[in-house]
């Protein structure tokens, strides 16, 4: 580790805005904004503290857009189909999210249809509502902090890349029972499991409290 | 590239030490004693005292779901000539059986492999934080970001499940009907989900500071 190179402060010294703790271990730290594309990691257990990534606001936009509209249109669209023996069905996303409908089931409906559609639009939305002023260098909307610790807290709720996954297991599962062809909203399923992805890499999290901690709401 | 450290007389500081508590979420700092962090709102807590047994409470829910999860039908399929249930692992034979290793190997490792293997490293984890262990702290620190980075992708068969059963409803040439392990799986997930979400890994880091007492690195 690069530990002699590193000045050092007591934290009397510091003000306490700028202090960091590390989330893992605890680990108490000046926070220095690292050069765009660098990270600062905790040197106690490697977690990444902060992040910044270029234009990251605007790409972020773009791309939790493009994951609302894909994700809306996925949702209209036929998804996948079947024959087999001259007899045909095809499925949406959410004839797939509502297929538990005898009793206790209906709440897996609930939860399936709460995991991939519902969270993902819902994060999307609080996202775009934080990021968007962010990006403009206008002041923050109406409880922006509110909602962004609301879509961090959603994170692991929205599974539509988990979803994703299961659609191919499914598909192979069924190849020797009947013929499936895929639907446009299968592609543009497929499309946005890729953009979550990426997504997700792009936020750094204490940037965006860091701009938000600027406005007094 | 490593944030400023903090250090009093010479010793690297924890945010408790410095007489601070730490935000989980957004990583500000506040002086001890403070109950909502002024950033973005969470809950302050210098150690969640109760962290442990609310990870003991989940995890023994999920472990309980987990047993009738294996044991009933995960799936029930009609077809013209057979009607056939399937449990998790049934399954995953079947799939083996019919060549394709590759989807039968998903199943295993995101029904079987993961849950077990989460259950195992939550109990890890829980035991040595109170204990003490012998694998470094860094270690269990990653340990803990895997289980909680990996728990939702286990929910894969539950969206098999979903799709099959809205997909494969052609009358009396094949239909799919979801089975009661669709429900308990899925609350099992929910269930160790939320242990690791309880779990605060600085308990982790501080077993070890108690162990090698004022100790700098
Ligand atoms: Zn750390
Ligand atoms: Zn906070
Ligand atoms: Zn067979």
């Amino acid at each position: 580790m690069t530990t002699e190179t590193l000045a050092r402060t007591t934290p009397e010294e510091a003000a306490i805005e700028d202090l960091i703790a590390c989330p893992h271990c605890d680990a108490l730290y000046l926070a220095q904004m690292p050069a765009k594309g660098g990270r600062a990691v905790c040197s106690h257990c490697h977690t990444v503290l902060i992040a910044p990534r270029t234009k990251a606001g605007k790409k972020m936009i773009a791309l939790t857009l493009t994951v609302m509209i894909l994700v809306v249109a996925a949702l209209f669209f036929p998804f996948l189909d079947i024959n087999a023996g001259g007899i045909g069905n095809s499925t949406s996303i959410l004839d797939a999210a509502s297929s538990f409908r005898s009793g206790y089931m209906v709440f897996l409906s609930f939860l399936v249809a709460a995991a991939i559609i519902f969270v993902p639009l819902l994060r999307t939305v609080l996202i775009l509502y934080v990021l968007i002023p962010v990006v403009r260098d206008r002041p923050a909307l109406p409880h922006a902090r509110r909602a962004f610790r609301l879509s961090q807290e959603l994170k692991p709720w929205a599974m539509a890349e988990v979803f994703a996954i299961g659609c191919a297991v499914a598909l192979v599962k069924v190849q020797d029972l009947a013929h499936i062809g895929f639907g446009p909203a299968f592609w543009m399923f497929s499309a946005l499991v890729i953009l979550v992805l990426i997504n997700d890499n792009f936020l750094c999290t204490w940037s965006v409290w860091k701009s938000l901690e600027l406005e007094n709401d | 590239m490593v944030c400023m450290e903090i250090t009093r007389a010479g010793k690297r500081l924890t945010a408790r030490d410095a007489g601070l508590v730490a935000c989980r979420r957004c990583a500000r700092v506040w002086p001890m004693g403070q109950a909502r962090c002024g950033r973005c709102g969470s809950h302050l807590e210098s150690r969640d005292t109760k962290s442990l047994q609310k990870v003991w409470a989940w995890w023994i829910a999920g472990v309980i779901a987990y047993i009738p999860a294996n044991l009933y039908p995960m799936l029930k399929t009609n077809t013209l000539v057979s009607h056939t249930e399937n449990t998790i692992i049934g399954g995953a034979v079947e799939l083996a059986h019919h060549g394709s290793f590759g989807v039968a190997a998903i199943i295993l490792i995101a029904s079987v492999l993961i849950p077990v293997g989460k259950f195992l490293a939550i109990a890890f984890l829980a035991i040595s934080a109170r204990r003490g262990s012998t694998v470094p702290p860094r270690t269990r620190t990653h340990m803990f970001e895997i289980v909680e980075f990996i728990g939702r992708w286990s929910m894969i068969d539950v969206f098999v499940v979903a799709i099959l059963s809205s997909l494969v409803q052609l009358s009396v040439v094949a239909s799919i009907q979801p089975g009661p392990a669709a429900m308990t799986f899925a609350l099992s997930v929910i269930c160790t989900m939320l242990s690791a979400q309880a779990f605060d890994p600085r308990l982790i880091w501080d077993a070890v500071r108690r162990q090698q007492p004022r100790k700098t690195s």
